[in-house]
């Protein structure tokens, strides 16, 4: 069990992704996610931290030791790769049972380990197959049997589910959770996949073109992206470009105006951002007007596309109690907007003040932009 | 287009009547397969018929009596022997050293960027590139300073660059096709460059290096050019032996002596057949 810390780390690429001047702690036990697109150079990371790249400038520290002059052997990290893990030439014993040889273990000793490390990993027996008589999933279990076997001090996990088909991607995350869990073991999991993300790590780190952007736990990221990026990468999320009116003390765009507290310099670009979850539909003139282009059922929820005059299309989720159909009118509310100006986050807005224009008004009002 | 091919098949289509029974269609592969085996097998079938007749003489289709008799005449002879010999103790020799210095360069070329390494890569390929008894020529003229010529080495040395190009272009296509993170796995889990060389790159490549080094064995064994130049009147092989035998022998001689000169590849052959049908890889390892 052990901390592990990134300190200004730094790594340039001719063509790789590169990492800017990346901190970061992870603390004892904990599951870190880093994810970004691809190219965000969260892979890079990994290897930095596993000793494969050498970083550029910056240090990392395990239990407050620094394990850069290491060469990957002598790390006390231990990585499962995305594919392509297992020695075909050695059986599923001998591939986990590798590391422990080294380690010159007696062999009483290395039996025991490995039989106790598979059942772990929910593969009691299948110590003499071969890695191509196993499935993907099973291939991705050794893999990670193997690295759990040395004990390392910190995890490595490289997207190891992205090669499996959807359903077993699912519960190898849920397994995976439970076994971390169990042994504990500080672990950082790259990966592009938001869901993933989501659902098992403790805390993520999001990353774009080699810069961290938050590091958050999931439901604050959810909640609360600090960065637009974020906003745009983590779930789903609707975007209105809107300009302050000192005139109005509002956000306007189109005819529409969000009041707004606070000093703020007129005709200042701000971005308004809300959740498909967070707008309602709302009866009579309080919300702003529209009709529903588009309704697809998604089992559980409707996402239905609504075009409001002023703010473009917008996304809603909406549950089966409320039916809505193509072209129907209606008005809609919003619960909660986040407003970001210059790509980072400014504040939030609870249940906003909404005042329409009519539209000579709103005429006017561009004009005298 | 379709004015042309109705007009084609009115004029043409007569002719070409069978090309609509199925049955014709059907045994046409068959027909071409049956061209090919008697293209590639008949001159070794013949060859086989040369080496046990006694006598054959022209308008006869099978020899006149067969007959075991040329082989000790080929066995019996001293310097054939000796050249039997000769391609014995080369032929092992120059695939083994072929090995030690290509494979290192293989591995450099599939796994390390460096600068000049398509020019180097390519430079492999110029020695085949050319017509070789130039190359031989000015290589011999260099070997008489060197005093390499008729001697065991230089027979080596000259064989040596006939196998270059398969000992490196395959191995490093092996070496490639190999993922890294299988090495930076073992890397992980405490073995260092050396260890994970030896006990994972190399016995995963293994199927690849056999090829190469089948390759470079029968390149090696059947040279005869430079081999002639360099190592002759002293030193002969068998594929050099085989001008003397063809010219200055009865045919079946020529014949049984072409036997010989097939059997190691065909044993070499059916060796590595097994080897590779046995190997973990033709399992096909897939994720």
């Amino acid at each position: 069990m052990a901390d592990l810390r990134l300190v200004h780390l730094s790594k340039q690429f001719a063509a790789a992704a590169a990492v800017h001047d990346f901190s970061l702690d992870v603390s004892e036990g904990e599951l870190m996610c880093l994810l970004g697109p691809s190219g965000c150079g969260k892979t890079t990371t990994l290897r930095m931290i596993g000793g494969f790249i050498t970083p550029d400038a910056g240090d990392i520290l395990i239990d407050g030791t620094s394990v850069l002059r290491q060469p990957p052997e002598r790390r006390p990290t231990a990585m499962v790769f995305q594919r392509f893990n297992l020695w075909p030439h050695m059986t599923v014993t001998d591939n986990i049972a590798f590391g422990l040889r080294l380690r010159r273990l007696s062999p009483s000793t290395i039996e025991r380990k490995v039989t106790e490390t598979l059942a772990l990993v929910g593969l009691p027996g299948a110590g003499g197959k071969w890695p191509h008589q196993l499935s993907g999933g099973e291939q991705q279990r050794v893999a990670v049997a193997r690295a759990l076997v040395l004990e390392p001090k910190i995890l490595l996990l490289d997207e190891p589910f992205s090669n499996l088909d959807a359903r077993l991607r699912v519960r190898m995350r849920e397994e995976l959770k439970i076994l971390q869990r169990q042994v504990g073991i500080t672990t950082v999991f790259v990966t592009h996949d938001q869901e993933e993300a989501l659902t098992l790590a403790d805390r993520i780190a999001v990353m774009n073109k080699g810069v961290v952007q938050q590091v958050d736990t999931p439901s604050a990221l959810y909640r609360r992206p600090q960065a637009l990026f974020v906003a745009d990468f983590i779930g789903a999320m609707n975007f209105v470009q809107t300009q302050y009116s000192r005139a109005r003390g509002a956000f306007v765009s189109g005819g529409v105006g969000v009041a707004a507290s606070g000093n703020w310099t007129d005709g200042q670009a701000v971005t308004m951002a809300f959740r498909p979850e967070d707008v309602m539909f709302v009866e009579g003139d309080s919300g702003v007007p529209g009709q529903v282009r588009r309704v697809v059922n998604l089992g559980h929820y409707l996402e239905i596309t609504v075009d409001c005059p002023g703010l473009g299309a917008i996304k809603v989720f909406a549950d089966g109690q409320h039916p809505a159909t193509d072209g129907q009118h209606l008005s809609v509310f919003f619960r909660r907007i986040l407003l970001y100006a210059d790509g980072t986050s400014v504040t939030e807005i609870e249940t906003p003040r909404l005042s329409r224009l009519p539209p000579a008004d709103a005429l006017q009002n561009s004009a005298s932009f | 287009m379709t004015a042309v091919a109705s007009a084609l098949r009115e004029r043409v289509g007569g002719l070409l009547w069978f090309w609509s029974i199925g049955a014709f269609r059907r045994t046409l592969p068959w027909l071409f397969l049956a061209g090919l085996a008697v293209f590639i097998l008949g001159p070794l079938l013949s060859l086989i018929l040369w080496a046990f007749a006694g006598q054959w003489f022209y308008p006869a289709l099978l020899p006149d009596e067969f007959s075991l008799k040329w082989w000790p005449v080929v066995f019996g002879n001293r310097s054939v022997v000796a050249s039997i010999q000769n391609s014995l103790v080369t032929a092992p020799v120059v695939t083994l050293l072929s090995a030690v210095i290509c494979l290192p360069a293989a591995y450099a070329f599939a796994r390390f960027q460096f600068p000049g390494r398509r020019a180097l890569l390519l430079s492999f390929l110029s020695a085949n590139s050319f017509p070789k008894i130039g190359l031989y020529i000015s290589i011999a003229t260099l070997f008489y300073r060197l005093h390499l010529m008729t001697t065991y080495w230089g027979v080596v040395l000259i064989q040596l660059v006939g196998t270059l190009l398969f000992m490196i272009w395959i191995p490093a296509g092996t070496f490639r096709g190999i993922n890294r993170s299988l090495e930076e796995a073992a890397r992980d889990v405490g073995a260092s460059g050396l260890r994970t060389f030896f006990q994972i790159t190399l016995p995963i490549a293994m199927p690849g290096l056999l090829v190469a080094g089948l390759f470079a064995f029968l390149a090696a064994f059947d040279e005869a050019q430079g081999t002639l130049i360099v190592g002759s009147p002293n030193y002969i092989t068998m594929p050099v032996m085989m001008y003397t035998l063809v010219l200055n022998y009865p045919q079946p001689v020529g014949a049984v002596f072409s036997i010989l000169l097939t059997l190691p590849s065909l044993v070499l052959l059916l060796l590595a057949q097994r080897l590779l049908r046995q190997g973990y890889l033709a399992a096909g390892y897939t994720l």
